[in-house]
């Protein structure tokens, strides 16, 4: 399943500059992982403890994030089923202004 | 007794008053409102210039810093000869000069736990354009307890984001769509990780934008739904936020029912100026983003 997923500014240069990439998964947890697989430490400041094996880690607390505009802390945490075509948004905290 | 226009306002204001949606009604509620600007600088230029010239009566800013040449590359309140004067004070000439019929109440304080409900207090809707976690911590709390609209704004780099809270159950607050901040240091401050000049100018702007409508009681404002600006994608996103019955000071069951200590709250040792200011101090309202 090919999702979307948006990056905040912040993750970006994580992966290579970008500001879309693809990833796949049922779940937003799979896809946060495949994220994390091609690239290293880009979900260390979404989720916790991105090194622990499978299982499903927790979502910080200052991150959200939003699958087609839906705060997934209401709609399963990284449970969340994705499905192809969906958007999967990233959003951290900021505080600049 | 309704508030009759002087011939320079029915003038100064004719582009509004012909508007069916604001008319003379709500340009006399713009000229009786009472508004506070949290921090004069990237977010607060456009915002209280803005305010200024849409003829909001009062507009305070509280902002302790001093302007620098690093500033205006984007802080439009402030010009050149304007470098190592107050904020709050080169504010005010900019506005005055915008126009005169508006009172500006220059805060050159640091906005604290001791003296937000008393500066607060004076208005009727607060704009948030600080530039640090304990700051708009402390801005939400204290417009939540006081009942008082928040209009929430803050970017980084090419990014913002706006929204709107209203005080009450069922609308969230900041602490709804972020319950808790970063840990000190993981967000570099505009000085470390630069900001583009123009998005405070445009998320500001929509700031602004939300606090004339909430005054004037037009349109639909921007609660429970996140605006997200990507200035380098030129892309607007609208995500929803939703009312945390959890939440410490908006939920069903409050636990924070009074200010706390917003530094300890976000990690960062007394004294000790938050990761994310570029200058100034802890829990202190600079403006440098």
């Amino acid at each position: 399943m090919a999702v979307r997923v948006k990056l905040p500014t912040i993750l970006r240069p994580h992966a290579g500059g970008v500001a879309v990439v693809e990833s796949e998964g049922s779940s937003l947890g799979e896809v946060l992982k495949e994220l994390e697989s091609r690239f290293p430490g880009i979900t260390r400041n979404v989720v916790t403890d991105a090194a622990n094996g499978d299982g499903f880690w927790a979502l910080h607390r200052f991150v959200n994030v939003y699958v087609n505009g839906e705060d997934v802390r209401y709609t399963g945490v990284l449970q969340t089923r994705v499905s192809d075509g969906d958007t999967v948004s990233i959003l951290p905290a900021v505080a600049g202004g | 007794m309704t508030r009759a226009f002087t011939e320079d306002e029915v003038v100064r204001y004719a582009r509004h008053i012909i508007l069916p949606q604001i008319g003379g009604d709500g340009q006399r509620k713009l000229l009786e409102s009472r508004v506070l600007c949290v921090g004069a600088g990237g977010l607060g230029s456009p915002i209280a210039m803005y305010l200024a010239a849409a003829g909001v009566g009062t507009v305070g800013i509280v902002d302790f810093d001093r302007v620098d040449l690093t500033n205006l590359q984007r802080q439009i309140l402030h010009g050149t000869s304007d470098v190592g004067r107050s904020k709050v004070e080169s504010a005010a000439t900019t506005l005055h000069e915008l126009n005169p019929g508006v009172e500006v109440v220059p805060h050159d304080t640091v906005l604290s736990s001791e003296n937000a409900f008393d500066i607060l207090g004076r208005y009727d809707l607060v704009i948030d354009g600080s530039d640090n976690f304990p700051v708009r911590y402390l801005v939400n709390d204290a417009t939540q307890i006081l009942g008082k609209p928040l209009v929430y704004g803050s970017i980084y780099q090419f990014e913002g984001q706006a929204t709107v809270f209203l005080p009450g159950r069922d609308s969230p607050c900041y602490r709804c769509l972020f319950p808790q901040p970063p840990p000190p240091g993981s967000v570099p401050n505009c000085a470390e990780a630069g900001v583009f000049g123009v998005l405070p100018g445009i998320v500001g702007s929509i700031q602004a934008t939300e606090a004339i409508k909430l005054l004037t009681g037009i349109g639909d404002p921007l609660v429970g739904r996140l605006l997200v600006f990507d200035a380098l994608e030129m892309d607007f996103q609208t995500v929803k936020i939703r009312w945390d019955p959890a939440c410490p000071v908006c939920g069903e069951n409050p636990t924070v029912t009074e200010l706390i200590d917003y530094d300890q709250f976000c990690g960062i040792a007394p004294g000790e100026v938050p990761a994310e200011a570029e200058h100034g101090v802890a829990t202190s309202v600079g403006s440098a983003g």
